[in-house]
Parts: structure tokens; C-alpha cells; sequence
């Protein structure tokens, strides 16, 4: 069966003043129907470009190599008309920031009919308003609240709004970019929990990008970490967070702490040093200058993404001792 | 005669007038108190009253009712007490991106508080200002300083921008640092870099620290003792063993379940969110969305009209675990 | 940073000046058009000050007046004469000085006005902010000319009375653009921060606030001194000028009252109506491109 969505190298380049940056760099990932994959990484690793060119929506001066794939096709070469049915109808994206990306002047149900009226402009008036009332019960808000204006919205409710949008034209892929950023541990779990549940019915595949690797280990089936553009380890949720093989995949799982773990006690696990500069990045491994298992080898070459019992890692030490 | 904590609110109350004209009690009546060389952690989701509460503590706020007290004596508002409070008690506020001046240079966010206070005067060693920059941006953890001094905010690294606000706080020399979300907009990697700071500056500087967070992670990673907070009042306080390992409030259980990553002991989430201040309900403020109250374990321990009608008391600030809550104080619980 | 260590606060801050120069200026000479107006200003007042040079000051002197009666441009009088037979060159180089003159000190005036009010009427709450704005918008809505002619007929033709009345007519826009911004940036944490170090209002208005707006300041100046042109023009061209000098307005003036729109004497109406567009485009131009350069809200686009 063909996956819902396949990269296959994927690289993303912006050209700037001070040379080419390279802000994707040879990406493979496999999303299928009815399964949560997560991309974890920290600000400027690219999981924002990467869950831009899904949809074609990065800026004009990227330079896309390698293919997205989106149900077999591929999204960077195909024409205007069919990129248009494929926004939203085949795959739909939650947007980072809620707040920014609904319209403060219109009502929330003009907005989630938006996308319905440009797909299927058939459909009768009372057609889109019961689709309306529909997707606000699928996302746990009462269909009475559809005449509001977002700023009479919670932050959590205006984030179920925006994944009513998202699933307004019932597509096989949503993306969401940091669907819980911003929000209570309590609204992120409401939020979590909704997430899952779509999958868990409409069968849709999903790709969560997010900072937390925590929040990933929750609610994905597969989780990718990623470092300076690429993949650095790749495997089940269960495997990344509990027992990560790439020393940035352990750093990040151990950033966030189990409650009750004696040895977090007064002992907060950091990593020191910034990530590189992606215009200056490092020879060899990028992450070598922050490791502390970095050996001659590191920098001499980039280790490739390899294959480790059931998962992926991209650390030449793993499987030595 | 014991010591007074270096700081503590007593009775505190915060009401704010909305635009309609309806008062919203942001604080409805908290004690806590932080002693030296303590780690106190403010826990609960937005709209708690957790950053009201710091506000009130550094004198930001000034409370409708109840008092803060710095080691014993209440503060006072008047512009010149205000000035003096703040050379004792510093705070590092959400947002380090934007707690810096975009205009100004590291060196110039570092000196502010320094040439506010007159610290150079002041000085027992007789350093120069620069030389009282470094030594505080070095404390922080930016070494070496001398390379950063000229550097705008715009061009440093997030957990660079929290170190300098964190230097800032530190030039003064106070006694006490309130950290409101410390690290909420880091990422992860940096997170552990920050706290371990916090950490190690009481420890080194004996400094007392008061922790705003809605991050349990976080408190359980340094905070000595834990208050929850919810609407408004503290609903559970104890150390921080007490609180996160043995949570007896069903509010501070619920927000134990849904930490990402935790081996959900029984996946507890709560409907709805926090309630609009302007309209606190009866009895106990949790009840609407009490899980026990929900499912009939408050009506078989027989408290489910205290839940609804009986307010519950104030809970002193120090001491032992104590919890506001009807069920848990139910004698066949 | 390679640069070694600086020792004292004062190098530290000269060494940030000069930087914060040098990459304003890089930024500004990415704009093409507010290099050009850069440049047709810089000729302009490059005339204004060697006017004592290009054109002998006796030349404005009806009495010593060499010329004919409203000759056309000659070999010795390239734009030609007036009605009293003096060169029209030499009066609109002399009249470049005034003109703007009148246009900085206007500016000067209400840029102050403009930024105290609109920094106090911002930054404090209560009665005086209150009444501040009131008398902005009060400002705001009498009509300009009406009110400007009789400020000019109450004080007098003089260049400094001119001055003053452009400059207290134009300043509520000015008070209200800053007055916005000083609102917008009173909410920023910086300034909560600096609450938080112990800082007073005046602190936190002139170290934190002002450096803010000024850019803004900045920008909208150079706006207004075109501003202040056109109505130095105008007033001048109702007879409300310094009837002692010459001005760009008054040779308008001058123009309009010997008929020479209707009698096609293009060269006594065109040169100052040009200089006049010119001038006013240069300053319009540049006050764009630094507004680019210097507003950190366009300026953080990137």
C-alpha cells in the first residue's frame, strides 16, 4: 500500500547573504494510515522547513532536493490545480500559534466552512452548516459555540478549533506544528488525547512536529529526533524515550524528568553548548562538539543514519561499547 | 523566638476590575513563605494566580488584602521602601526575549540594575562596573563575559538571553530570586542548563528561590518545597516528596497524570479549564470539575455538601503537608 | 568578538554608538530612493550655505536692482527678473536658506511639543494623560490655514513667528504617533524588568521608553520638515511671510500677484515651484527610508 506521505532525501536550502543554508539535509520518513509519527528536535534543527515543504508552503528562495511524496505524489513537481485539491482535501496542517492563525474579525464557523466552500463549492448552505456543527463535535466544542469570535475562545479551544478546520475536507494526512506549545499540561492532554482519538477513528495518518520529546513519547507510534537538519535516530516511541542509542536523543529524553525518579532529584540533565550554526556546521558529526562520548573518529566523517536492531541511529558508538 | 522566612505572604488577596466592571479575585487569601538557601516552586496552569502571586511577593502588586513581609516586616509601597526591597528581592520574569531591552547591549542590561542601586559605591572590594558586569554575567554562566558585553539580545541564543537576565537579577545581590516559567520557552536541551544554574546559585550564593511553573518536571527537578495552586488559593503545599509522591488532592493527582512521559498511573484528564476568576464557585473552588466529586467518592465519604457549600480555610504556609480538601480531610477516607 | 576586552562603561558605550551607526547606515544605503533624496537635499543645502558665494546678497535689493522689468531667462539672468528688475537666480538660492530654515526650526518645535506630549500623554494614566489627549485631538481637528493665519496676524510677520506657528499647528500628529508607540512599548516586560531592578518613572521613561520611540521620532521629523516647507510656502504665498526676506513662497507670491500664471512667465513661477517639490520629495524620500532603517517592527521582519 502506498503510504500516506514518503520522503525520500529530502533536503531544504535557503540561499542568504552569507551562503547557502542548509536547513533540511537528507530526510527519510514514512507516515501510513492510522499511524502517529513524531519529529522532535530543538528550534533552528529544520522541523519547521521539513513540515513546510509538505504542502509546498515553503518560502520562494528555498532550494527543495529529493521528493514528498503525499499519497504516491509528488507535492514540489505537480501543477498548480492539483497542489490546490491536495491542500486540504488529501492533507491539512494545524498551524503552529492558534491565535495568529484564525481571523479575529470572523465568526469560527465561517472560518472552518472556508475550506469546505473552496473544495466543494456544491454544497448546499445547510449541508455546510451541519458539516460545521459536526467537526466542532468531533473536536469536543458545542455546536452552540460556532457563532463566536476567536478572542471569546480559551487557548485550548481555539486549537480544537483549528483542528476542525484541519478536518473539515476529511484528509488522509493532518500535520500539526506544535499543536500544544503554549498550552497547560492539562489543556495539552485534552488536546493529546483529542489528537489520538481522530486517529484511533477517522484512521488518518499523523505527523506531530514538537520541541518535547515527552509529549511525542505519549501519543506517537514512531518517533524521529531530529539535530542540524537531519535525522539522527529514528525508531518506536517506547525505544526513543526510555532507552535513546544517539547521545542528543538521551540528552533531550532525559531533559524532561519522571516525577518520582530519585536520580532527577537536584539533578536537572542538561546539555551544554547551543546547536551549530547551520552556515558553519561542524566537520563530521554535527553534534560532536557537544557530545560527551565524541571520539576521533566523529569528526573525521558525518555517520550515516544506520540500521540498529529495530531502529535507526545516526552515532558511530552505537554498538560499541 | 524563631526566625521569620526571609519572605511571606500572609492572607494575600488580589482583586483586579475587569472592563465590564465585574472584580476578578486573581489571589483569594495565600500564605506562603520561603526561608534562605530554599527552593519554593509555585505550581499550577494559567489563571492559577501563580504570577500574580510573584508579582505580589517581588511588590509589583500591591495586595487588596493580607500583607508580604520581608523577614517579618511588611512591606511597605512608598517609592523609596519599593527601591530598597528590590536590591533584597529580584525577579526574572517570563519571556526572556522580550525582558531585554532590544536597544540595549548585554553590558547595558546587566549595568542597569547596578547603576540604579549605585552598587559601584557601594562596592566593598571597590570594583569597577564592568568588572561587577562580568563577575555577574560570569556567575551565570556566560564566560568568558568580556566576549558578550557588546552583543543586542536579537543575537544571542534563548538560554544566553535567560542567563543575562539572570545576571541582571544577580548584580544587585539579592537575598531572595523569583523565577516566573524559568524555561518554558527554552528547548529542552537548554532547560536542564538553566535549572542546574538555579541550583547551584543556591547552593553557592545560599539564595532563597521562589519557582513559578505549570511544569511538575521542573519542581520535582529542584524545588525543595511545592505549593499547587489553583483559582487563586493554594490547595495543597508540602515538600516536594510529599506533594508529587503522595499527592492527596484530587487537583494536584489529575495534574500528576497527564505529565507527558510519566508512566500514567490512571490517565486523569480534566474537563474544561480553569474558571473565570470573576466567578469563584462555592464550597470547595474545585468541585465543578473534581474528579471525586464527579465520580461519588465524595458523596460516599459523605462531603459532597461540604464540597458544594462549606468554603475551606486558608493553608498556613508552613509545616507540614497539608491539603485543602473536603474528601481528604473526611475521617473514613 | 575578537576585539580585546573594553575597560571602562564609557568605551563600552562609544564602541556600540559607532556601531549602531555603521549598521544603520549599511542598512540605509539599501534604499535607492532615500539615497536619492539624500542627495538632492545634500544640493540643496550645499546651495543654502554657499549662498554668499553662487549669488552677491546685494542682488535682493530692489534699489540696487540691475535688471529689467520681468525679463525672460538672458545669458545674464538665466531664470530671468522679477517685476522690480531683480535676478530671479539669485532669489532662489537666497530663498533655498530661508525656506529651509523655516522648515527645521518648524520641524524643531514640533517634534518637541509632539514628543513630550505624546510621551506623557503615553507612559502616565489618570487627569494629565487625560488631558494631554484631549488637547491633542482638540489639535488634531482645527483646520490648519484658519488657525495659522491668525496665529501669523496675532504675532506678526517675522521668520521666527512663522516658525512658531507651523510649528504649534503641526504637532498633534506627531504627539499621537508617539503616544501609540509609548503605549505599545509600556507593555513590553523589558519595562516590567526594569520595574523589577527598582527603576522609576523617569528612569523608565528616558532610558527605556524614549530610546524606543525616538527612532520613530526620527523618521516622522524628516516627514514634518516637508511639511513645514509646504506651509512656510503657503503662508507665505497668502502674504503672511517675513515680508523682509526672500523665501521660495514669497517669490510664489511675488509670481502670482505680477499675473504670471496667466501671462505664461514660466520661469518666475516654475523654479521655486519645483525647488519646492523637491525639496519636500527629498525629505519625504529619506524620512521612508529611515523609517525602514530605525522602526524595529519593520526592521525584525527578517
Amino acid at each position: 500500500m502506498t503510504p500516506l506521505l514518503a520522503l525520500r532525501g529530502l533536503s531544504v536550502a535557503y540561499q542568504t547573504g552569507e551562503g547557502r543554508l542548509p536547513a533540511v539535509r537528507g530526510v527519510d520518513l514514512v507516515v501510513r494510515a492510522g499511524e502517529v509519527v513524531g519529529i522532535a528536535g530543538e528550534s533552528g534543527c529544520g522541523k519547521s522547513t521539513l513540515a513546510s515543504t509538505l504542502l509546498r508552503l515553503q518560502p520562494k528562495d528555498a532550494l527543495v532536493e529529493g521528493e514528498v511524496l503525499v499519497a504516491g505524489r509528488d507535492v514540489q513537481t505537480m501543477g498548480w490545480g492539483d497542489l490546490r485539491a491536495l491542500r486540504w482535501a488529501q492533507a491539512a496542517i494545524v498551524f503552529q500559534g492558534a491565535l495568529h492563525s484564525l481571523n479575529p474579525v470572523r465568526r469560527i464557523e465561517t472560518q472552518i466552512a472556508e475550506p469546505l466552500r473552496l473544495h466543494e463549492p456544491d454544497l448546499s448552505a445547510a449541508a455546510v452548516s451541519a458539516r460545521v456543527a459536526e467537526l466542532l463535535e468531533q473536536v469536543g466544542l458545542p455546536a452552540t459555540r460556532s457563532r463566536v469570535y476567536p478572542h471569546q475562545l480559551s487557548g485550548g479551544q481555539r486549537q480544537r478549533v483549528m483542528i476542525a478546520m484541519a478536518l473539515a475536507c476529511r484528509p488522509q494526512l493532518i500535520v500539526a506544528d506544535e499543536p500544544t506549545t503554549a498550552l497547560d499540561v492539562m489543556v495539552q492532554a485534552q488536546i493529546l488525547d483529542l489528537l489520538s482519538g481522530l486517529v484511533r477513528d477517522l484512521g488518518v495518518g499523523l505527523l506531530i512536529i514538537s520541541h518535547d520529546l515527552s509529549v511525542l513519547s505519549d501519543v506517537c507510534d514512531r518517533v524521529a529526533v531530529m539535530y542540524a537538519g537531519r535525522v539522527v535516530e529514528c525508531g518506536s516511541a517506547e525505544q526513543v524515550f526510555t532507552s535513546p542509542t544517539h547521545p542528543y536523543a538521551q540528552a533531550l529524553a532525559r531533559a524532561f524528568p519522571r516525577v518520582g525518579d530519585a536520580t532527577a532529584r537536584y539533578a536537572p540533565a542538561g546539555l551544554a553548548g547551543d546547536p551549530p550554526d547551520p552556515l558553519d556546521l561542524p566537520q563530521g558529526c554535527a553534534f560532536a562538539p557537544r557530545c560527551a562520548r565524541v571520539v576521533e573518529a566523529c569528526v573525521e566523517e558525518e555517520p550515516p543514519l544506520l540500521q540498529v536492531g529495530g531502529r535507526q541511529s545516526a552515532c558511530i558508538r552505537v554498538g560499541q561499547a | 523566638m524563631t526566625v521569620p522566612p526571609l519572605l511571606e505572604a500572609a492572607g494575600v488577596g488580589v482583586d483586579f476590575t475587569t472592563r465590564a466592571g465585574t472584580v476578578a479575585t486573581a489571589l483569594d487569601g495565600v500564605d506562603v513563605a520561603v526561608r534562605s538557601g530554599e527552593i519554593l516552586a509555585l505550581v499550577g496552569e494559567s489563571g492559577s494566580g501563580k504570577t500574580t502571586l510573584a508579582r505580589t511577593l517581588v511588590g509589583l502588586q500591591r495586595p487588596t488584602t493580607g500583607e508580604v513581609r520581608f523577614e517579618g516586616e511588611p512591606l511597605s509601597y512608598t517609592g523609596r521602601a519599593q527601591r530598597r526591597l528590590c536590591g533584597e528581592v529580584q525577579m526574572v520574569l517570563q519571556d526572556a526575549a522580550g525582558s531585554l531591552s532590544p536597544r540595549q547591549t548585554v553590558y547595558e542590561s546587566v549595568a542597569e540594575g547596578i547603576r540604579l542601586h549605585r552598587r559601584v559605591a557601594g562596592d566593598p572590594a571597590g570594583r569597577t562596573e564592568a568588572e561587577l558586569v562580568a563577575a555577574a554575567l560570569a556567575e551565570a554562566g556566560l564566560r568568558p563575559p568580556e566576549r558578550i558585553f557588546l552583543r543586542y539580545p536579537h543575537e544571542l541564543s534563548g538560554g544566553q538571553q535567560q542567563r543575562v537576565l539572570i545576571a541582571g537579577a544577580l548584580a544587585l545581590r539579592p537575598r531572595l530570586l523569583v523565577a516566573d516559567e524559568p524555561v518554558s520557552s527554552l528547548d529542552a536541551s537548554i532547560r536542564g542548563e538553566i535549572l542546574g544554574l538555579l541550583l547551584g546559585l543556591r547552593d553557592s550564593l545560599g539564595l532563597g528561590l521562589v519557582v513559578v511553573t505549570h511544569d511538575l518536571g521542573l519542581a520535582w527537578n529542584i524545588a525543595d518545597r511545592v505549593a499547587v495552586m489553583y483559582l487563586g488559593r493554594v490547595i495543597e503545599c508540602g515538600t516536594t516528596e510529599e506533594v508529587l509522591e503522595s499527592p492527596q488532592h484530587p487537583y494536584t493527582r489529575a495534574l500528576l497524570s497527564v505529565v507527558p512521559g510519566a508512566e500514567r498511573l490512571t490517565p486523569l484528564v480534566l474537563h474544561g479549564e480553569v474558571p473565570d476568576p470573576t466567578r469563584i464557585p462555592s464550597g470547595c473552588r474545585f468541585h465543578p470539575r473534581c474528579p471525586s466529586y464527579a465520580d461519588g467518592t465524595a458523596a460516599g465519604a459523605r462531603v459532597a455538601d461540604h464540597c458544594r457549600r462549606t468554603a475551606l480555610p486558608v493553608l498556613a504556609a508552613t509545616g507540614n503537608h497539608r491539603v485543602a480538601c473536603h474528601l481528604a480531610a473526611a475521617p473514613d477516607f | 568578538m575578537s576585539s580585546p576586552a573594553p575597560v571602562s562603561a564609557r568605551q563600552i558605550t562609544r564602541r556600540r554608538r559607532a556601531a549602531a551607526w555603521r549598521r544603520n547606515w549599511a542598512l540605509f544605503r539599501g534604499h535607492r530612493t532615500g539615497l536619492a533624496g539624500l542627495g538632492v537635499l545634500g544640493v540643496f543645502v550645499v546651495i543654502a550655505l554657499a549662498a554668499p558665494l553662487l549669488a552677491d546678497a546685494d542682488g535682493l535689493r530692489v534699489t540696487q536692482a540691475t535688471g529689467g522689468v520681468l525679463e525672460g531667462p538672458s545669458s545674464e539672468f538665466w531664470l530671468g527678473t522679477d517685476d522690480n528688475g531683480r535676478s530671479l537666480l539669485t532669489m532662489l538660492i537666497w530663498g533655498s536658506r530661508i525656506s529651509l530654515l523655516v522648515g527645521l526650526l518648524a520641524t524643531a518645535i514640533s517634534m518637541l511639543i509632539g514628543t513630550v506630549v505624546g510621551l506623557v500623554s503615553g507612559f502616565f494614566e489618570g487627569w494629565t494623560s487625560r488631558v494631554l489627549y484631549r488637547l491633542t485631538e482638540w489639535f488634531l481637528v482645527i483646520p490648519f490655514l484658519p488657525l495659522a493665519i491668525i496665529l501669523a496676524v496675532v504675532l506678526g510677520r517675522s521668520l521666527l513667528n512663522i516658525a512658531i506657528v507651523i510649528g504649534v499647528t503641526s504637532w498633534p500628529a506627531t504627539a499621537l504617533l508617539i503616544r501609540s508607540q509609548t503605549l505599545s512599548i509600556k507593555e513590553r516586560p523589558y519595562l516590567e524588568r526594569a520595574r523589577v531592578l527598582g527603576a522609576g518613572r523617569w528612569h523608565q521613561m528616558t532610558r527605556h521608553v524614549l530610546p524606543n520611540v525616538m527612532p520613530m521620532v526620527f523618521a516622522n521629523t524628516t516627514l514634518t520638515v516637508a511639511v513645514a516647507i509646504l506651509s512656510e510656502t503657503t503662508l507665505s504665498f497668502l502674504g503672511l511671510g517675513d515680508p523682509t526676506r526672500v523665501s521660495w513662497g514669497s517669490m510664489l507670491e511675488a509670481a502670482f500677484g505680477v499675473g504670471a500664471m496667466t501671462t505664461g512667465m514660466w520661469w518666475f513661477i516654475a523654479p521655486p515651484g519645483i525647488c519646492v517639490v523637491l525639496v519636500v520629495l527629498s525629505f519625504t524620500l529619506i524620512g521612508r527610508a529611515l523609517e525602514d532603517v530605525l522602526d524595529p517592527r519593520l526592521r525584525d521582519r527578517r
